[in-house]
């Protein structure tokens, strides 16, 4: 689909670029082939998992041993593509809400959950207009490696912050700018290795950590953990450290 | 149609510890075996023993099975190894260290007999045996086993117990690297006059090794009056040893032993093994992981075999919990690829080591033997190395799973 077919979106979906939800849908078929397309985040899931998990078990007070210690709970996955991130936190006993822009992910993600035998309620559509669906309806909120790609991030957050239960928590990813960043995710991933599709990032729209701080803030969150999400050869992909080039971090209501 | 975490096909030492540490962090197995399982635990089934390294010790330790069977093991606290009966040796005494027993020597039967009884136990493993598997489908999205009885199981994950020449593994395609050694194992148990005193003895002949295990006295016999004979002999001669009436085997066994443990009387019948060495190529395919003799094999000088099978167990069992507490898809190829990358590199070491000692001993000729004294009284001289080798026989080289640390994950 060219970028000028994309339909327009609608007044509540301010944040949704039709580009970025062309390009994103038509990978759809590739989500789950650890070989294809999305091999990376494949390769990053255990390391971003392992943050929300201990994130959430520190924040919720809950059994660090126990499988599935989050019953109770209501998980939304904001940017949830083909469900890679919305089926582990089912298993860890999440009710799930996988929201997306794009209808060929949701339809993938959906087949998907079928498929593993999990209850995910997955929804196309905009994080404003599931906000004045759901006001307040998630304990855990993770958007991870989807700031970047929103039109109006004003609006997207101020959506977030409309979704969050009292005493909730959101997660949250995305590449730094720095001349890391390009060098590593624009030239080395997206043009030489291929490693990530060609023209999935627009380096001007990364933000600093300092600058997703400042929006969260102006949103109503408050970021209360922020580190590096980097790569080893030794380890691969691991949590902690330089920030350079993509980093996670945890924000609860101001 | 039964669902559980794992399907482990093969409910020997292996496959059932892997069974009980996963039950042990509340993953569950359904476990199918060929055979019927409490025959295997009848005496007399196959007089086999095993080494238990102190590592391994550990795990079975942090997975409760450790009181059901210490009564009936023999601590090892020394191990000489010797160029024939020459004086000189290599001379591993875990008292100089003060850190408790180098391994234990157990009777297979004791451990399949408390794997057995814990596996009846626990909550979350289903024992399938006798029974065969008619279809083994593994895809995109789960594995399916069917069995000749026509229960069907499924699960993410399909491990493979299933031994030496595994079926699953050829199934897979994946292929395996092997030789054969020109040698048998002849494996027997006997009764001696002197007490072996917790030392197991490792002589090398040109033939190969003859190691004298020490095993815990049944019965009314004095303590330290039983040891396990693994006796490595030219495949040639095999047929001959063993037609030899128990008397005059005894006979031979004693006259390579050199009559220091006093006289010898053979206590079980003399089995035999072909000596081999395999390693696959690959340890793990689609939904599918290899552990255990499924994976590799190696020649039984150093006693590490079941040892090697059971550091695979203690980071598979890791890298599944893990998994699982991160909510993963337990078939994850990331999974997979964690326990692969951790085990193979490490079996392989242990493999090659095992197999240039091997080699080694078996050079003939004087000057080998004099390089092999001076090798060995090298080792001995020599304290990083002697504590290299120490670590070896104890299991605790290489990046420690956490069971094998004697800690749960």
């Amino acid at each position: 689909m060219k970028a000028s077919e994309a339909p327009a979106p609608a007044m509540t979906d301010a944040s949704i670029d039709p580009r970025e939800v062309a390009l994103f849908g038509g990978i759809a078929a590739e989500w789950w082939d650890p070989k294809g397309s999305s091999r990376l985040l494949h390769a990053i899931n255990p390391a971003r998992l392992a943050y929300i998990r201990g994130q959430a078990l520190d924040h919720f007070g809950r059994d660090e041993r126990a499988r599935a210690p989050f019953g109770g709970l209501r998980a939304l996955d904001v940017g949830c593509g083909g469900g890679l991130l919305c089926e582990p936190l089912a298993r860890m006993g999440f009710a799930v809400t996988g929201l997306d822009a794009a209808p060929e992910n949701v339809a993938v993600a959906t087949r998907h959950a079928a498929d593993m035998g999990l209850a995910i309620d997955y929804r196309a559509g905009s994080a404003e207009a599931l906000a004045e669906a759901m006001p307040g309806g998630f304990h855990l909120i993770t958007c991870l490696e989807v700031v970047e790609h929103v039109a109006d991030l004003g609006a997207f957050l101020g959506a977030l912050e409309r979704l969050l239960a009292p005493g909730g928590l959101l997660v949250f990813s995305t590449p730094n700018r720095t001349p890391q960043s390009y060098a590593v995710l624009i030239v080395g991933a997206e043009r030489v290795l291929k490693t990530i599709p060609e023209g999935a990032h627009d380096w001007n729209k990364f933000l600093t950590p300092d600058e997703l701080t400042a929006a969260l803030r102006t949103a109503g969150l408050s970021v209360r953990h922020v580190t590096g999400l980097g790569y080893a050869l030794s380890r691969g992909f691991a949590i902690g450290g330089d920030t350079s080039i993509n980093y996670i971090g945890a924000a609860t209501r101001a | 149609m039964k669902h559980s975490d794992v399907i482990i096909i093969g409910g020997g030492l292996v496959g059932m510890t892997l069974a009980l540490a996963l039950d042990r962090h509340g993953l569950s197995s359904a476990v199918v075996d060929a055979a019927d399982l409490p025959a295997t635990i009848a005496p007399g089934f196959d007089g086999r023993a095993s080494a238990i390294a102190s590592a391994s010790a550990r795990m079975l330790r942090a997975i409760g099975l450790w009181e059901a069977i210490e009564p009936h093991g023999c601590a090892i606290d020394e191990i000489r190894v010797t160029d024939g009966l020459s004086p000189l040796h290599l001379h591993f005494d875990s008292r100089d260290a003060d850190t408790g027993p180098l391994g234990y020597m157990f009777e297979n039967r004791v451990l399949r007999t408390a794997l057995l009884a814990a596996a009846a136990q626990a909550a979350n493993l289903s024992v399938h045996a006798p029974a065969r598997t008619t279809a083994v489908e593994r895809g995109a999205t789960g594995a399916r086993v069917t069995l000749d009885d026509g229960t069907v199981l499924a699960a993410p994950l399909v491990v493979a117990a299933d031994g030496r020449r595994s079926p699953l593994r050829e199934a897979a395609g994946i292929r395996v690297g092997q030789w054969r050694y020109p040698h048998t194992a002849i494996v027997t148990m006997i009764e001696h006059e002197r007490s072996h005193g917790g030392v197991a003895f490792e002589l090398f002949y040109p033939s190969g090794p003859f190691a004298i295990l020490p095993m815990k006295a049944t019965g009314d016999a004095a303590p330290g009056t039983r040891s396990a004979i693994v006796w490595s002999v030219g495949s040639d001669d095999a047929p001959a040893y063993l037609g030899l009436p128990p008397r005059a085997l005894a006979a031979e066994i004693a006259k390579r032993m050199g009559g220091f443990l006093g006289e010898v009387t053979l206590i079980a019948p003399a089995t035999s093994y072909p000596l081999g060495f395999h390693h696959a190529e690959s340890y793990v395919g689609e939904r599918l992981v290899l552990v255990g003799d499924a994976a590799h094999g190696i020649h039984p000088i150093a006693g590490q075999g079941l040892n090697m099978g059971l550091r695979d167990v203690a980071s598979l069992a890791e890298v599944l919990v893990d998994g699982a507490r991160l909510g993963l898809d337990l078939g994850d190829p990331q999974l997979l690829a964690r326990y692969q990358t951790w085990r193979r590199l490490d079996n392989g070491l242990v493999a090659s080591v095992t197999d240039a000692l091997n080699r080694l001993f078996a050079i003939p000729g004087r000057p080998a033997a004099a390089a092999r004294r001076l090798g060995l009284a090298a080792v001995e001289r020599i304290p990083p190395l002697k504590r290299f080798f120490m670590a070896e026989a104890r299991g605790e080289t290489g990046d420690l799973p956490k069971l094998l640390q004697g800690l749960t994950v």
